[in-house]
């Protein structure tokens, strides 16, 4: 069952002076090119979302949040058409997605999943050249546009000087953003990032979180990806999405969705949200322990 | 135009004004072209060996069909054959070696490791064994044992998908199974039987005609295109399922069609030749190597196959006599001991 509604006003901070690109969350049609409907999710029998519905605005960057196993990266797949919904549909451009060829979705949806294999070997440019499968034919196997789309990614993510590298021989950091250019060459209006900074220091997640701000502000690319981390979201998303247990918890602009109220009902922890001071948008602060541990002891006999 | 100076390596393009696009690796090209010539040249001497020398001139001009009547007639009626179901079978076996090591992303996923050997042995020995079959019936008993053991490790390892180290892992149980069932059938032969099934059991090219080579030819006739075909998707597999469905690639169709390619290759070969072992593993392996290039390199493949197979039975008939040894033997240390050397020679280069 969705429910999207906004739990309660912010605790502290004013609430409406951010000059975050929100408005571009305005859809110009009434019809989003990418969303799911009442979708029943499940692995095996195993099953993660029921009746799901969600909608991905057309240019926005929108930000999945959750607890672990929430069911953020499911959909994702379900979005990206890796996994068939049991029940329900996803639509592309007012397409059910299955139905639509792999290359034609290849062209317009593209997916940076968690886990990717880069082969024993390959060179940086190689591997961003794979973008470009779907634009490619047994008789259009390398195009000088192709050359030109990949030498293009591969700038825009900071990596035009590597090219010759093996990835192979390259840090955690620079990998991802290979990764990353490799789906770029893609070159597709849609774009889905599975955790895209997992694994990464503070200073490269900030690279590629800004790298992600770019394509969307300056390409109009519409943006979905996966986050741990909270402050990130709500810094760099123009749509929130909130999961818990497979259902949408809240959506919306991260200034009226992150709410201290909600951190807690979503991720079950006490906290303050406050104004980010480089950005001015929600901060979440989490309590300190002792003031938790009163809290935790407080509800556990409110329940019992 | 700096950066165009600035790719040397790696693939280059042949484009035509018309928007038409090939993509081409200068050196995996050289290296096809030298294995395939390196396949031929063996060809040709091995024609020339055996107990009535022919020169190598002398086999080329035979083959072209301007020579002495009594060489073609050992050349093209007793020779020749042997020497295309060497070069089919060796080709059959890198290809599927290829295939196979490319779908399971792992270089133990070959079919000499999966069993599809074994599988095929226990089909012909059941023909020796319990019907005392012809040689037609224990080909045909091999092609079936291989192809039942290439769907069973499919059926048993598919689970939302074939993942490499489940495959490896079933085949290597699908193997152990096989072995025991061949170990019984030897142990049940009467004496005669069982020395049958030993000759074949040791794969061995000697006393094959044209017979054994128009089947394998009709069958790579068709399956070298359809695979061939199916090869971008494959490179594309290489970076995961995720990566490549999400390029666009129907992953599981081009897994199927491929696995079941594979398992034809192998069997066929496995059944015209008896269990050459090795081939199937080291060929793409080395082949790798030659090219240093990422891909499952299946062209590079199946002319080092070829070419190591018939470089093998080469070196059985010349070094040890007259096919004494066979072709299996020089197969695993003609090839264990190239990768051997590759690899040591590699290491310094931290790569595996």
């Amino acid at each position: 069952m969705t429910r999207p509604r906004m739990t309660g006003p912010r605790m502290t901070g004013p609430d409406d002076h951010h000059s975050r690109p929100a408005e571009r969350n305005n859809p110009r049609s009434a019809v989003n090119r990418l969303s799911a409907e009442d979708v029943t999710l499940a692995y095996d029998q195993r099953v993660i979302a029921e009746q799901l519905s969600v909608e991905i605005p057309d240019h926005s960057f929108t930000v999945i949040v959750g607890p672990n196993a929430c069911g953020k990266s499911t959909l994702l797949r379900a979005l990206s058409r890796m996994l068939r919904p049991s029940r329900g549909r996803v639509l592309l451009d007012g397409q059910v997605i299955q139905s639509m060829p792999a290359k034609k979705v290849a062209r317009t949806l593209g997916l940076l999943p968690q886990s990717s294999v880069a082969p024993d070997g390959i060179t940086v440019a190689d591997l961003v050249g794979r973008g470009r499968y779907p634009h490619q034919g047994v008789l259009r196997q390398w195009s000088a546009e192709d050359e030109r789309v990949v030498r293009e990614s591969m700038a825009r993510t900071g990596v035009a000087e590597l090219a010759d590298r093996y990835v192979d021989e390259l840090s955690g950091g620079q990998r991802q953003r290979v990764w990353i250019a490799m789906a770029l060459a893609q070159q597709t209006p849609l774009l889905l990032l599975d955790e895209p900074t997992t694994y990464l220091d503070i200073q490269h997640q900030i690279d590629v979180l800004d790298l992600c701000a770019e394509l969307h502000e300056e390409q109009g690319r519409t943006l979905v990806a996966v986050l741990h981390d909270l402050n990130h979201a709500a810094r760099y998303a123009t749509h929130l999405i909130a999961l818990k247990g497979g259902e949408v918890i809240a959506q919306g602009a991260p200034d009226e969705v992150v709410t201290a109220g909600l951190v807690e009902e979503v991720f079950g922890l006490r906290c303050q949200v406050i104004d980010d001071p480089e950005t001015g948008t929600p901060l979440v602060v989490p309590a300190a322990r002792r003031g938790r541990a009163r809290a935790g002891r407080a509800a556990a006999t409110e329940v019992s | 135009m700096k950066s165009a100076q600035k790719t040397p390596r790696g693939p280059r393009a042949l484009r035509t004004p018309g928007g038409l696009s090939v993509r081409l690796d200068p050196r995996a090209l050289i290296v096809v072209v030298l294995l395939a010539v390196a396949a031929l040249a063996a060809s040709v001497v091995l024609i020339g060996t055996g107990d009535f020398p022919i020169s190598a001139g002398d086999v080329v001009r035979t083959l072209f069909g301007d020579g002495e009547p009594g060489q073609e007639f050992i050349v093209n009626e007793l020779r020749l054959p042997r020497v295309l179901v060497g070069l089919l079978v060796g080709a059959s076996l890198g290809l599927g070696g290829a295939l196979f090591q490319a779908v399971s992303r792992n270089p133990l996923g070959s079919p000499d490791v999966l069993g599809l050997g074994q599988g095929a042995t226990a089909g012909a020995l059941v023909m020796i064994v319990l019907f005392s079959g012809s040689t037609a019936q224990v080909t045909v008993g091999a092609l079936v044992g291989g192809l039942v053991t290439g769907a069973l490790i499919y059926l048993l390892a598919w689970r939302r998908g074939v993942h490499g180290y489940r495959l490896v892992l079933v085949g290597i149980g699908v193997s152990a199974v096989a072995t025991a069932v061949n170990g019984y059938l030897l142990t049940k032969a009467d004496f005669v039987d069982a020395a049958r099934a030993v000759v074949w059991m040791t794969g061995t090219l000697d006393g094959r005609d044209w017979k054994q080579v128009r089947p394998l030819l009709v069958l790579a006739g068709v399956l070298v295109p359809l695979v061939l075909a199916h090869a971008r998707g494959l490179r594309m597999m290489e970076m995961g399922d995720d990566v490549s469905h999400a390029l666009g690639v129907r992953v599981e169709r081009v897994r199927l069609v491929l696995m079941v390619s594979a398992v034809l290759l192998t069997a066929a070969a496995t059944a015209a030749a008896g269990p050459v072992s090795f081939v199937a593993l080291t060929a793409p392996q080395l082949a790798r190597r030659l090219t240093r290039s990422p891909g499952p390199n299946l062209v590079a493949s199946l002319c080092m196959g070829a070419a190591l197979l018939v470089t093998a039975d080469w070196a059985s008939q010349r070094l040890f006599g007259d096919g004494q040894l066979p072709v299996g033997v020089v197969t695993g240390v003609l090839g264990g001991v190239y990768l051997l050397w590759l690899l040591v020679t590699e290491r310094k280069a931290g790569r595996i």
